[in-house]
C-alpha cells in the first residue's frame, strides 16, 4: 500500500512540471489571445469587451481577406512545389541507391540545411536575386542579360522559392520514413506479376507512400502559412502575407485584438488542416488494410 | 503465359535502368540546390567587395575583422549563447519528463497533453510569439531575454519529447524489472539502466534544440525587450541594407550549425540499428 502511494506519487512528481508547463504557457496563452480578439481598440487603449467586430473586418475589408487567399495560395505553391521536388529525391535515396551507409550519408546531406539557420537561408536568396545580386551580375557578365533585371526578387515568386528551398528537407523527411517502410517483396512481386515500373510505381508504391507524402505537404504549408521572415525580407508589396499583417498589428498599426484576430483565425486553419491530414492518414491506412 | 511473364521481368531487370539516371541527375540537382545558396554565403564573406555581385574581386579577411570589432554584434552573440542555453536546460527539464508521461503513465487528458505539446512543431512560430506576448502583457510582465527564454522553452520542447519519446518507445522495460528485482531503488534503476539508455536522444535533441534556439525569429521578435539576440540584430540591419559583415557572421553560424547538427543527428540515431556486439 505505502509503495502503491509512494510510486503514484513519484508519477506526480514527473508529471506536474510538463503539465505545469503546458498549462501556464500554451493553453493559457491560447485563451487569453482568444478574449483580446474580442476586445476593442479606443486608441491608445484596448478596452475588454465581447463583440465580434474584429472577425466582421476580416471577412469585410478586402484589405485582410485578399491577404489570406493569397497566403493560402503561396502556402499551396510551397506544398506542391516542395513535394514535387522531395518526393523523387526520397525515391531515389530509398529505392536506388543500394549503399545503405551512401544512403544514410546522402540522407543527412538532406536534411541537414533543415535546422541551420532559418534566417540565413532566407537572407541568401535576396543575396542571390537581387538586381545587384549574384545572379543578376553572373548574367550581365556573361551576356545572357545586357542589364540587370529587378524582377527576379520582391515578388511572389521569390517568396515561393525562398520558402519552398526552406521545407524541401522537411518534405523530404516523412517521404522517405514511408518509403523505407514499404516492404521490398511487394514491390517484387508487382514486377513478377508482369506489372511495369511505372504501373507499379502508381498501384503499389505511391499509395503506400501517402502517409509520408501528407505528412511533408501538412508542414510545409502550415509554416509557410505563419512565416513572416521570408516576406518581410524577399517578398514585395503584393506578396504580402497573413503572418506580417498580424505583425504590424502589434507594432506599427497598434491593434493588438485586430492581431488576435488574425491569430486566431490562423490558429484555427492550421488546427485544421492538421486534423484533417490525420483523418485522410488513418482512412488511407484502413484503405491499405 | 506466366513463364513468358516472368522472364520478361527477368529481362527488364537486367536492362540498365533509365530510370535511375533521370531520378540521379534529378538528385543532384536538388543538392546542389540545397547547398548553393550557402555556398554564395560563405564565397562571398572572403570576397573584396561591398556588393555580393560576379565576378569575385579577391580574397579579404576584412568582414571578419570588422564582425569583430561591431561591439552592438557581439552583445547581440552573448545574449543569443544566455538565452539558447537556459533555452535548453530548460526544453530538457520539460521535455524529458513530458517524454516519460506520454510514454508510461496514463491520465486524464492524456491524448490533448500530448497533442498540445506536439504542436509547436506544426504551429507557426508567430501563434507561440504573440499569444505568450498577449499574456506577458495581461500579467503585466515586462519583456526581456527571459521572456525570450520562456517563448523558447515552450516553442522547442517538441523537439526534445518526439526525440526522447521515440527512444524510450524501443527501450526494453524488462531491463528496468530486471534491476528492480535485483535490488534496485526505483532512483537507481533510472540513473544507472533508464537514463544511459537514453542518454544520446537526450544530449542529441538538447543540441537540436540549442541550435534552434540560437536561430530563432519568430517567437523572438515578439517577447525581446530592449536586448537584441543575433539572429534579432541580424533581421534588423537586413531590412537597412545587405552588409558583406553579414556574410561572414553568417559563415560562423552555418558551419558552428552544421557541426552541431550532425553531432546531433549522429546520437539520435537508433543504437538499435547497429549490429549487436555480441
Amino acid at each position: 500500500m505505502r509503495l502503491a502511494t509512494r510510486r503514484r506519487l513519484a508519477n506526480l512528481g514527473v508529471l506536474a512540471p510538463p503539465l505545469f508547463w503546458t498549462m501556464l504557457f500554451m493553453f493559457v496563452p491560447y485563451a487569453i489571445m482568444f478574449a483580446y480578439s474580442f476586445y476593442r481598440k479606443q486608441f491608445p487603449i484596448f478596452i475588454p469587451d465581447i463583440q465580434f467586430g474584429n472577425y466582421l473586418l476580416l471577412l469585410t475589408d478586402p484589405q485582410y481577406y485578399t491577404v489570406l487567399l493569397r497566403t493560402l495560395k503561396i502556402a499551396l505553391l510551397v506544398a506542391l512545389a516542395s513535394l514535387l521536388l522531395a518526393y523523387p529525391l526520397a525515391y531515389f535515396l530509398v529505392f536506388k541507391i543500394h549503399s545503405p551507409r551512401l544512403r544514410a550519408g546522402l540522407y543527412m546531406a538532406v536534411i541537414v540545411p533543415l535546422w541551420v539557420s532559418y534566417l540565413l537561408r532566407a537572407y541568401t536568396w535576396k543575396t542571390i536575386l537581387g538586381s545587384q545580386g549574384v545572379l543578376n551580375s553572373f548574367l550581365v557578365w556573361t551576356g545572357t542579360l545586357s542589364e540587370p533585371t529587378d524582377l527576379l526578387l520582391y515578388n511572389q515568386f521569390s517568396v515561393v522559392l525562398t520558402l519552398t528551398y526552406i521545407f524541401i528537407p522537411f518534405v523530404v523527411m516523412p517521404i522517405y520514413t514511408s518509403l523505407e517502410k514499404i516492404p521490398r517483396n511487394l514491390v517484387e512481386a508487382s514486377h513478377d506479376c508482369g506489372v511495369g515500373p511505372l504501373h507499379t510505381f502508381l498501384q503499389v508504391t505511391l499509395p503506400l507512400s501517402v502517409p509520408g507524402i501528407l505528412a511533408g505537404v501538412t508542414f510545409a504549408f502550415c509554416l509557410t502559412f505563419g512565416d513572416f521572415v521570408a516576406p518581410t525580407l524577399v517578398g514585395g508589396p503584393n506578396a504580402t502575407m497573413i503572418a506580417s499583417v498580424i505583425q504590424s498589428q502589434f507594432g506599427t498599426a497598434l491593434n493588438w485584438p485586430l492581431g488576435a484576430a488574425l491569430s486566431i483565425v490562423v490558429l484555427i486553419i492550421v488546427l485544421a488542416i492538421i486534423s484533417l491530414s490525420d483523418r485522410f492518414e488513418r482512412t488511407g491506412r484502413l484503405n491499405l488494410g | 503465359m506466366s513463364a513468358t511473364s516472368s522472364s520478361l521481368a527477368a529481362r527488364r531487370r537486367r536492362r540498365p535502368d533509365p530510370a535511375f539516371w533521370l531520378l540521379a541527375g534529378l538528385a543532384t540537382a536538388i543538392l546542389a540546390f540545397l547547398y548553393l545558396p550557402v555556398v554564395v554565403l560563405i564565397i562571398f564573406s572572403f570576397n573584396d567587395n561591398l556588393v555580393t555581385t560576379l565576378p569575385l574581386k579577391g580574397f579579404t579577411l576584412h568582414w571578419y575583422q570588422a564582425m569583430l570589432a561591431n561591439e552592438d554584434m557581439l552583445a547581440a552573440i552573448g545574449n543569443s549563447l544566455y538565452v539558447a542555453t537556459v533555452a535548453t536546460a530548460l526544453t530538457l527539464i520539460i521535455g524529458v519528463p513530458a517524454a516519460f508521461a506520454i510514454d508510461r503513465a496514463d491520465f486524464p487528458g492524456k491524448t490533448a497533453f500530448r497533442r498540445l505539446v506536439m504542436l509547436p512543431l506544426t504551429l507557426p512560430g508567430i501563434i507561440t510569439g504573440i499569444s505568450m506576448l498577449n499574456m506577458f502583457r495581461m500579467l503585466g510582465f515586462n519583456l526581456s531575454l527571459e521572456t525570450v527564454i520562456m517563448g523558447h522553452g515552450t516553442a522547442l520542447v517538441a523537439i526534445v519529447v518526439t526525440q526522447v519519446y521515440a527512444r524510450l518507445q524501443r527501450f526494453d522495460r524488462r531491463l528496468e524489472e530486471a534491476s528492480g528485482d535485483l535490488g534496485g531503488k526505483p532512483w537507481q534503476t533510472f540513473l544507472m539502466v533508464t537514463l544511459p539508455n537514453i542518454r544520446s536522444a537526450v544530449i542529441g535533441s538538447g543540441l537540436l534544440a540549442f541550435t534552434l534556439s540560437f536561430d530563432e525569429i519568430p517567437v523572438t521578435f515578439f517577447l525581446t525587450g530592449r536586448d537584441n539576440t543575433l539572429p534579432m540584430y541580424i533581421y534588423s540591419t537586413l531590412r537597412r541594407g545587405i552588409t558583406p559583415e553579414i556574410n561572414a557572421i553568417g559563415t560562423i553560424i552555418v558551419v558552428v550549425s552544421l557541426g552541431l547538427i550532425f553531432l546531433s543527428i549522429s546520437l539520435l540515431r537508433d543504437p538499435q540499428r547497429r549490429p549487436a556486439a555480441r
